[in-house]
């Protein structure tokens, strides 16, 4: 497999670096993949912009860090602002349509995704954003299964949240397809 | 059975290896960016019968650990920088009553609060002479999650051969990062256990007097024997000494019980070194960014490799001189101003051969970084 170098950013509380770790374990435990993860520390961490980096490979990774993604994932306009310009020429450029206006063109393939309104309409709970985002991300990238992220879910959520996190994976994964079928 | 496989924090690692090691006393005083070790182990100490202290402050810590250890426990506490600093003291005086202890100092960029949340390997020194008087002290290190978990094993057992302080410098890069970890059986990798005295009550007991092999045998204070420990130069009781001849013994056990096996403490990896004219020479999270550049340029043909350290004291120096003995360019990757270096130079046989490439912005050194250095090193430019 090719090296996917991904950057998720957005705003702390959003759920970006919940959603990096839980893609990177379930790479590593479920698809016998390589991962790493890393992100921002600090007061930005609390309510500013926060970053965090995930690779995934099938070989050793040694560097931890992304310097130009080839998936970055921008939740909010200042991260959009901030990190857009550092995609790698070719990669993946994810926003949200309800928090990102996306103004310059980069050499990239951009992708808008209504994510946030899906969410609110069909589950009303803001709380899986991050998960739904997770869906169109690996429905992106293939890089891992569904049925990994869940189990990795199961680890971590009570239950009874459950349900409500498949839901918002499944969105995320039929709102990236459409995607793909439209275009 | 399959394995127990992870992904976690450096930190998380470390608490792991602490455990499977024996770890059950803990005294600490959390702070950025070593916090997840003393949140982790306040929740599992507990579990395993073992306690968890969070104390007023570093120096209360390290005085705790060193009590703990005295009574039979294994012991560890973990700080950055800051808390490095006030442990000093106490950690000398665990170098002086020789009070096997582990000490994990998660680097953070300095002096004073400098840079909380980000990297550095400014305290490498600090390690070394951060406590006054002469000493000899073991410190190791660690790039990736494997080795976290092997050389903090290693720690408590290195602390209980020699009966000593053994530091732990890790850096935030490592401390903070996730990556996949194999959790080893029990019995996989080796434990040392406390050597105690075959004394038994009522007999006799002499606290620091070496056997033959240099090693002293522990009573659990508090146990069948009554003896002294103190900060002071003392004898084979424990008591106050200013004899020029106890002293001098005393003196010559504490820095010969390291610096003469410094062979078998000696810890170190290498990538690509049999035919390199370049040998990089890193430690902790830079030896990942030099290893990437050794990797990459290799694939092009270029002969050059890399040694990892994972002991800085007793610092391997014939090992460095042994391995760069050929190379026509030697280059420390740290992030610092060339403590490794200077020791690298004292090394080696030609050290105008030897060169620095660093970051000390708080900014992980990146490959990028590195291979702009070579390339001004080889006259190219950047």
């Amino acid at each position: 497999m090719e090296r996917c170098r991904m950057v998720f950013s957005g705003s702390g509380g959003q759920g970006v670096i919940t959603a990096a770790i839980i893609l990177a374990e379930a790479a590593v435990l479920y698809e016998d993949l390589i991962a790493v993860q890393s992100q921002s520390y600090g007061p930005e961490a609390r309510g500013g912009s926060t970053r965090t980096d995930v690779i995934i490979a099938d070989s050793e990774i040694y560097f931890p860090k992304v310097t130009q993604p080839n998936v970055l994932v921008c939740l909010t306009q200042e991260a959009y602002n901030k990190f857009h310009p550092i995609i790698r020429p070719g990669g993946s450029l994810i926003t949200d349509t309800r928090f990102v206006k996306t103004e310059r063109r980069v050499d990239a393939r951009q992708i808008e995704l209504a994510m946030f309104q899906a969410v609110m309409e069909s589950i009303g709970k803001p709380i899986v954003f991050n998960i739904c985002m997770l869906g169109a991300v690996i429905a992106i990238t293939g890089l891992v299964r569904p049925e990994s992220i869940i189990r990795v879910l199961e680890t971590r959520i009570p239950p009874s949240f459950l349900e409500m996190n498949q839901k918002a994976l499944d969105l995320g994964i039929t709102i990236a397809q459409n995607l793909g079928s439209q275009s | 059975m399959s394995k127990t496989i992870k992904f976690i924090q450096g930190n998380e690692v470390c608490v792991e290896a602490a455990l499977y090691a024996g770890l059950n006393f803990f005294a600490g005083y959390p702070i950025t960016p070593s916090t997840e070790i003393a949140e982790l182990l306040s929740f599992r100490l507990p579990q395993i019968g073992g306690r968890f202290i969070q104390m007023e402050d570093e120096i209360a810590s390290m005085c705790a650990i060193i009590g703990a250890s005295l009574t039979g426990s294994k012991v560890m506490t973990a700080t950055s920088g800051p808390g490095f600093s006030l442990m000093q003291e106490a950690l000398g005086y665990a170098v002086m009553a020789e009070i096997p202890s582990v000490i994990v100092n998660v680097q953070r960029g300095g002096p004073s609060t400098g840079l909380p949340t980000h990297v550095s390997q400014g305290d490498v020194n600090q390690a070394r002479w951060g406590t006054h008087g002469d000493h000899a002290i073991i410190t190791l290190t660690a790039s990736n999650h494997q080795d976290v978990f092997a050389m903090t094993v290693e720690a408590f057992n290195l602390a209980e051969t020699y009966r000593t302080p053994v530091i732990l410098l890790f850096d935030e890069v490592v401390g903070h990062m996730r990556e996949r970890v194999v959790i080893p059986d029990k019995g996989e990798q080796p434990l040392v256990d406390r050597l105690r005295t075959a004394v038994k009550s009522g007999v006799d007991y002499h606290p620091y007097l070496p056997r033959e092999d240099g090693r002293l045998p522990m009573s659990d204070f508090g146990g069948v024997h009554r003896y002294n420990v103190t900060g002071l130069a003392h004898d084979m009781w424990g008591f106050p000494s200013g004899n020029p001849q106890v002293v001098h013994g005393l003196m010559r056990h504490l820095i010969d019980k390291i610096q003469s096996n410094a062979a078998e403490i000696a810890r170190i990896r290498e990538f690509f070194l049999e035919d390199a004219d370049c040998i990089l020479i890193s430690y902790g999270s830079s030896a990942r960014s030099s290893l990437h550049v050794v990797q990459n340029r290799r694939k092009r043909g270029e002969r050059i490799g890399l040694l990892e350290l994972q002991s800085l004291w007793p610092f391997p120096a014939r090992i460095v001189r042994e391995k760069c003995r050929h190379a026509q360019t030697i280059v420390v990757v740290e992030m610092n101003m060339g403590q490794v270096l200077e020791q690298v130079k004292l090394a080696v046989e030609q050290p105008e051969r030897v060169f620095l490439a660093n970051r000390m912005d708080g900014v992980f050194i990146n490959p990028t970084d590195i291979r702009n250095i070579l390339r001004l090193i080889q006259g190219r430019g950047i």
